[in-house]
């Protein structure tokens, strides 16, 4: 090291520390040998050992989405670079920071179908923010700080670095990153808002008779900031805030402006006000599908502000009419400053009858349910959760579909960072390692995996991971022994013909539970709910509980595919009235 | 122009000169549907090591800006020049038409070359090679008079184009 030359095992790990990066998630492989030499070497940077690549990557998210800093993964060549695809799409669809380093075969042997050679940069350039291939070690510490820069800059998301095994072996000449850090020759996002744009938006604001805030994971990304800007900027104004599911915990879900989740699943006074709101105030939210319903009836009267840090996502699906292309902190830093700068103060006329209809639709109460002593309903599982983890340092992880709905209807975020989910990806097995990573960053807090049984499968060897690195992270399964949204859906469009959608031949968790070092629970009564929540969240060990919950219950409200916001389904007794369209029938 | 609302659009994107680019550009135009009708690449800064795509393409105005937001946020892309709208500009392409005819046919060609100002990059005594430069609705015309002349094969560029007046993208 005297002379400055390292290996390029050596010089990746000198990167990594840089950056900050204190674990890497990932699974060895030939490829690469030498990195993990050189991390057996050292003990600054430690690594976990998932059982699955894909593991690695959501892991990398969990840690990512909990902390604000970008995940690590290394994986080798071939099918280790490949089963880190479907990872890597979701942290691309859910804007998540992170860096995988993927080994690749020696440079002379690229092209030749080499063993365990895949393409690896051809497959995941579409679905990477950015990638890289490494051919030459004097660019591997510039390529590494890049990608680092790429990842965690405006709209975050994965970037890959193909790393050769000669390259690895290899050695370089290392430099210490310059003092100040160069600005990137062509990726430089805006941060700041244009400022008659913003002036232009807050007299809107400031003249709203029926006004929304609807509010996204952009404010989570853009940092802690954000949402206490938002916060402020809700309190000076009065005026009602929607989250999307990305962005629950960037506002008090228990605040009494808030409106509750919108879209597909959200409650009916967040989607009915977005519906019939005169200004629409979107904040690091990009108006997804599950979010508008039916684009052409979507939030027909309103005008349209919309903040985002990424251009692209302006105007996209929906035409808005004051669009500020910035980081949401940033923004709304200047939003609140010209509010008060001219002294703005909102129509408290206009804004009481607002209210008031709001509060009409609130009384719906559309996220009532059947209770029963005689069988679980999910909804009262995930209250009793909700309940008996209130004010506690609790994460909430998520797999996909019904469970994950009610989840997001049914726990209450007050700050963000504690809700991680598969959104825009709707990725099954998501949940279970993506706890894995968030209680590798936070060793000492609750953390909980809300989960279905089928979901629960795609990725149930990480259990493994769980048990070696003795995290106590507790994996709930609402268990209807059916792929739930699925049958709701068959159930509502295909004539309640259920294919391939019952779950045959589970295991038994408990035993499963055990067999992966663990502690097994089940819940088969209403009355056994709470006594198997405490002693999961009690005993400090990896725990598998197994809720028995009502086969037949559906997820609601609902707004069906190619419907509008107002053509919601409230209940089982709703459907009949309202046939699919044709259109809405193609769309997933 | 815009029947059905749709336009033709010349873009031209400031790239860096690495491995991966031009697929990743082109990647972004089949994965979300985009139309290419026409695509040119070449370095055009050594110094720099920066590269000139020129892509035609066609879609709603919505469309269009959207293609433009999503080249612009690719992280090897400098600039997004859009030149249908940003006022004058020349455009042009290249063809090589390789046309097979023997006498009147063949002098015709000859002829019809002349008026278009191709030149003979290729003859044989039954065979010529023209090579012609223009925008791209003269090289159609060209094309489609040669058709009945003999025409066998047409090797074409795409589109190039560059902005009147002395500003640079």
């Amino acid at each position: 090291m005297a002379n400055g030359k390292l290996t390029g095992s050596e010089i990746v790990l000198r990167v990594l520390r840089e950056e900050g990066a204190e674990v890497v998630f990932g699974y060895p492989g030939g490829a690469v040998l030498p990195i993990y030499d050189a991390l057996f070497q050292q003990k600054a940077v430690r690594h976990v050992l998932v059982r699955q690549e894909a593991g690695a990557v959501h892991a990398a998210e969990g840690y990512a989405r909990s902390t604000g800093k970008v995940g690590v993964v290394l994986v080798t060549s071939g099918p280790g670079a490949t089963n880190s695809v479907t990872g890597l799409t979701d942290a691309l669809m859910d804007s998540v920071p992170v860096v995988c380093l993927t080994g690749q075969v020696p440079t002379h042997l690229i092209g030749n179908d080499a063993f365990q050679e895949a393409d690896t940069t051809g497959i995941t350039r579409p679905c990477t923010k950015h990638n890289y291939l490494v051919k030459d070690i004097g660019d591997l510490a510039r390529v590494l700080r890049e990608a680092f820069y790429v990842a965690r800059s405006g709209r975050p998301g994965p970037v890959v670095v193909d790393l050769p095994k000669d390259i690895l072996q290899g050695k370089g000449s290392y430099a210490p990153p310059p003092a100040r850090r160069e600005t990137h020759k062509s990726y430089r996002p805006q941060l700041k808002g244009d400022t008659d744009a913003v002036n232009r938006a807050v007299e809107l604001i400031a003249r709203a008779k029926r006004p929304v805030f609807y509010t996204g994971g952009g404010i989570v990304n853009s940092g802690p900031r954000a949402a206490r800007l938002l916060a402020e900027f809700a309190r000076k104004t009065g005026y009602p805030v929607t989250n999307t599911l990305m962005g629950l915990g960037g506002y008090p879900a228990e605040d009494k402006q808030f409106l509750g989740m919108l879209g597909m699943h959200g409650t009916y006074e967040a989607n009915l006000a977005m519906h019939h709101c005169d200004l629409l105030i979107a904040i690091g939210a990009r108006f997804d599908d599950r979010v508008t319903g039916k684009l052409t009836e979507f939030s027909p009267g309103s005008t349209k502000i919309h903040v985002d840090i990424d251009p692209s996502s302006i105007n996209k699906n929906v035409m808005v009419d004051v669009p500020i292309v910035g980081d949401c902190a940033t923004v709304l830093t200047q939003m609140i400053r010209r509010w008060e700068a001219m002294k703005y103060r909102p129509d408290r006329t206009a804004l009481a009858r607002w209210w008031k209809e709001i509060d009409g639709w609130r009384a719906r109460n559309c996220l009532a349910y059947e209770r029963t002593d005689k069988v679980i309903k999910p909804q009262y599982a995930l209250e009793r959760l909700q309940a008996l983890t209130r004010g506690r340092d609790v994460y909430f992880t998520t797999e996909v579909g019904q469970h994950q709905m009610w989840a997001a209807q049914f726990l209450k975020f007050s700050r963000p960072n504690r809700w991680m989910t598969s959104g825009g990806l709707g990725t099954m097995g998501y949940g279970l390692p993506a706890a894995i990573g968030v209680q590798v960053a936070h060793p000492g807090s609750l953390v909980i995996d809300v989960a279905g049984e089928a979901s629960i499968l795609m990725n149930i060897q990480e259990l493994s991971t769980a048990a070696q690195y003795r995290l106590p992270v507790k994996v709930f399964i609402l268990n209807n022994e059916y792929m739930g949204m699925v049958r709701q859906w068959q159930e509502l469009l295909h004539g309640g013909r259920y294919s391939e959608s019952y779950m045959a031949s589970l295991p038994d968790f408990v035993a499963l539970a055990e067999a992966f070092h663990g502690v097994g629970l089940r819940a088969e009564k209403p009355s056994e709910v709470d006594d198997v929540i405490r002693e999961m969240i009690a005993v400090d060990r990896t725990v598998v509980a197994d809720i028995r919950i009502d086969q037949t219950e559906n997820c609601f409200p609902m707004i069906p595919s190619g419907a509008a916001h107002h053509e919601m389904l409230l209940g089982p007794a709703d459907r009949a009235s309202k046939p699919v369209s044709e259109e809405g029938m193609v769309l997933v | 122009m815009s029947d059905d609302g749709i336009e033709q659009h010349t873009i031209s994107v400031l790239v860096d000169n690495e491995a991966g680019v031009l697929a990743r550009v082109i990647g972004l135009f089949s994965g979300r549907g985009y139309n290419i009708e026409s695509l040119t690449v070449a370095e055009v800064d050594a110094r720099a090591s920066l590269s000139r795509i020129t892509i035609s393409t066609s879609g709603t105005p919505q469309i269009v800006e959207q293609i433009k937001a999503q080249l612009r946020r690719l992280v090897p892309v400098h600039k997004v020049s859009d030149l249908t709208q940003e006022g004058p500009h020349v455009a042009r392409e290249l063809a090589l038409v390789k046309v097979r005819s023997s006498g009147e046919k063949r002098v015709e060609s000859l002829r019809v070359a002349d008026i278009f100002r191709a030149g003979v990059v290729d003859s044989t005594s039954r065979s010529f090679v023209f090579e012609i430069t223009g925008s791209t609705d003269k090289i159609d015309a060209f094309i489609r008079l040669m058709e009945p002349l003999g025409l066998v094969e047409i090797s074409r560029t795409g589109l190039v184009a560059i902005a009147r007046g002395e500003k640079p993208i």
